[in-house]
């Protein structure tokens, strides 16, 4: 089939708790190809795991309430799905590795059982076909199978992350979401997890919607790049584009900070200010009080997504009659 | 896991030492004359001397410990002083009625107290939690002698449906049950509601559900096994304290159990009965802990290790 696997677009997500409305994701929208990996970079709290447990269908509610937008997966809108297909869908054809291998484990199970559950809920098959099979997925990921009956504590963190990894490839989805899959692990075990993913990735042609803060690791493993700001995506790209021709001043802002080059693995530690609290979004561009080229229309107006061969960029500077040229 | 389990009964060993010391310097230091009870109000001095010199109440203190333990080793604990009948007949005549209100009293903490827990946590901050937190508030700050009596005026004289006394069919044991179990399930309602609370919002039960498993797979396998750890912690430790609610609930139901027997024991100053009774009962908790400790070892692979760990 032709057309993207994902397309996502105009998605609102908030959440209502006691201390007002959350606004953590605003009418956001990407595209994602088959085949291919796009990075969803942005700082804390801009909504990239909102965004992704929207894709899956499991933003906590209460209090996270859904608000609008499609969410088109090889041409069904998972929005508008029954739960009950959802849960075919889940684990099956869009699965999701988290971001802390320590917790996301359950402590009382076998890794084995929890890797062949999976196999179990979205195929015919039986009880030693199903353990089979995970205790093959288990040697996927480097782990050799005679750990099958072991309990999450007695392994280390980047084997448990490799536990999730094997988890979620077990029914061979058409997409992954690794939301932030290394930030918990040692700068050692990233590498290796990162290289793991990155080739189980090929040898099962999957998608995959890679969550990070860490551009080193976007440069590393995405093909397309989408940045990520106050729950909206402010610049969207080919790894090339958003990387040696940044256009809004926030992506521009997160480069120059990366510190150096030799600094192997840099955490984004960007421009003046902090995010916005998303209970109290400022107006028009949400980027606007730290910008160093905020203009009047940014305090009032959202601006519009403008789109060059294929390079997206959400700021006045580029709309018609804005500031100009972003040299 | 076996080592762990005989070490575990070697060391029931000291603690039921350290109990046979306690209680028998509190029986033989408590005022009053065995003889003198015995033997009533019309004996003579001369008949109590000398039923004290047959008693071998005479010997020094450490001498009569060291007899008794001697004894109790070879599972004699001695005869009852009223009955003359041996204190482990005794027992053993009283320990089956005590056992099954012990049972009844855990399976209704257990099988009341668990679902109000879950439903309480389910429908978190509703009317429906809200009432399973007052019904367990409520049983647990109300004395259990007070719902036994109110039970009682209820069920065996306004509406006499059920007896108040004796243990000729179940329908004796129906409010014995709760009285005994109320406590227990209260505690049992209240942990398995904050545990559950707990565990739900747990990374690993995302993870499940990530799975696309069915509800009541997350529910069982991934939700109630975490819930389940504490609860049978406090389970177990609840389950010695409500053997002490057992004299009370036998006393007011005249129930012919261990409770009674130690309690009419203590009346008239039956030595024997009391010490064999109180270690058996020693002896009851010690055994329960330790199940106890094994199934929550069964429950929590992470203890398990530390078990193995350890030997
Ligand atoms: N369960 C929740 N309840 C209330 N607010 C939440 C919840 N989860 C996330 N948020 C808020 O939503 C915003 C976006 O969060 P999140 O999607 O986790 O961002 P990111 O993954 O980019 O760090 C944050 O301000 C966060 O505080
Ligand atoms: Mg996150």
């Amino acid at each position: 089939m032709n057309g993207p696997l994902l397309e996502v677009s105009d998605l609102s997500v908030v959440y209502r708790t006691y201390e007002g409305t959350v606004a953590a994701v605003n009418g956001l929208g990407f595209s994602l190809h088959r085949g291919r990996t796009l990075g969803l970079v942005g700082e804390s709290g801009a909504g990239k795991t909102t965004t992704a447990l929207s894709i899956m269908g499991l933003v906590p509610s209460p209090p996270g309430v859904v608000e609008s937008g499609r969410i088109i997966f090889d041409g069904q809108d998972l929005l508008r799905l029954p739960e009950r297909e959802m849960k075919r869908i889940r684990g099956n054809r869009i699965s999701m590795i988290f971001q802390d291998p320590m917790t996301s484990l359950n402590p009382v199970l076998t890794v084995g059982l929890q890797i062949s559950e999976a196999l179990a809920a979205h195929q015919d098959l039986s009880e030693a076909e199903a353990e089979r099979r995970a205790a093959e997925m288990l040697e996927r990921v480097q782990i050799p199978a005679a750990r099958y009956r072991e309990y999450p504590h007695e392994f280390s963190g980047g084997m448990r992350q490799r536990v999730v990894i094997a988890m979620a490839l077990a029914c061979n989805p058409s997409l992954i979401i690794a939301d932030e899959p290394t930030t918990a692990l040692d700068v050692t075990i990233q590498a290796q997890v990162l290289e793991l993913m990155k080739s189980l990735k090929e040898e099962f042609a999957t998608s995959m919607i890679m969550i990070t803060h860490d551009l080193g690791v976007v440069g590393e493993v995405c093909d397309n790049v989408a940045v990520m700001y106050a729950g909206r995506i402010v610049e969207t790209g080919s790894l090339e584009q958003v990387f040696s021709d940044a256009l809004h001043p926030y992506t521009r802002g997160l480069f120059r900070c990366i510190p150096d080059i030799e600094e192997e693995l840099s955490v984004i530690r960007p421009i003046e200010g902090l995010m916005p609290e998303p209970l109290d979004l400022p107006s028009g561009c949400a980027f606007h009080p730290r910008c160093p080229r905020c203009m009047e229309i940014c305090r009032t107006r959202v601006p519009e997504a403008i789109e060059r061969d294929g390079h997206g960029v959400m700021c006045h500077l580029f709309s018609e009659g804005g500031g100009g040229d972003h040299a | 896991m076996l080592r762990y389990f005989l070490r575990r009964l070697l060391l029931l060993i000291p603690v039921l030492l350290g109990v046979s010391v306690v209680i028998f310097s509190i029986v033989h230091l408590a005022p009053g004359d065995p003889a003198e009870v015995m033997l009533g109000p019309s004996a003579t001095q001369e008949d109590i001397a000398n039923l004290r010199e047959q008693l071998g109440l005479n010997r020094p203190l450490y001498v009569q410990y060291g007899a008794f333990l001697g004894n109790a080793l070879r599972g004699d604990l001695g005869r009852s002083m009223r009955s003359n009948a041996p204190v482990v007949e005794e027992i053993m005549d009283r320990f089956p009625a005590t056992l099954t209100l012990a049972v009844l009293g855990m399976a209704f903490a257990i099988g009341i107290g668990l679902p109000l827990g879950l439903l309480a946590a389910l429908k978190q901050n509703t009317w429906i939690d809200a009432l399973c937190s007052f019904v367990a508030l409520a049983g647990f700050s109300i004395p259990n002698f007070w719902i036994a009596l109110m039970l009682m005026l209820l069920f065996s004289i306004y509406i006499p449906i059920l007896p108040s006394s004796g243990i000729d069919s179940w329908k004796n044991l129906v409010m014995p049950t709760i009285v005994l179990g109320v406590q227990t399930m209260a505690v049992i309602a209240r942990m398995t509601r904050s545990s559950m609370l707990e565990v739900i919002r747990q990374d690993y039960v995302r993870t499940a559900r990530a799975k696309g498993i069915s509800d009541r797979l997350v529910l069982t396998r991934h939700i109630l096994s975490n819930v389940m750890i504490p609860v049978v912690t406090i389970a177990g430790l609840y389950f010695g304290h409500s053997l002490g609610g057992v004299v009370v609930t036998e006393t007011v139901f005249s129930i012919p159990g261990l409770g009674r027997l130690i309690v009419d024991a203590i009346r008239s100053h039956d030595y024997p009965v009391v010490q064999g009774g109180v270690l058996f009962f020693a002896l009851c908790v010690g055994v329960v802990n330790l199940l106890v400790d094994m199934l929550y070892a069964a429950l929590d692979p992470r203890i398990k290790a530390q078990y193995r760990a350890a030997r």
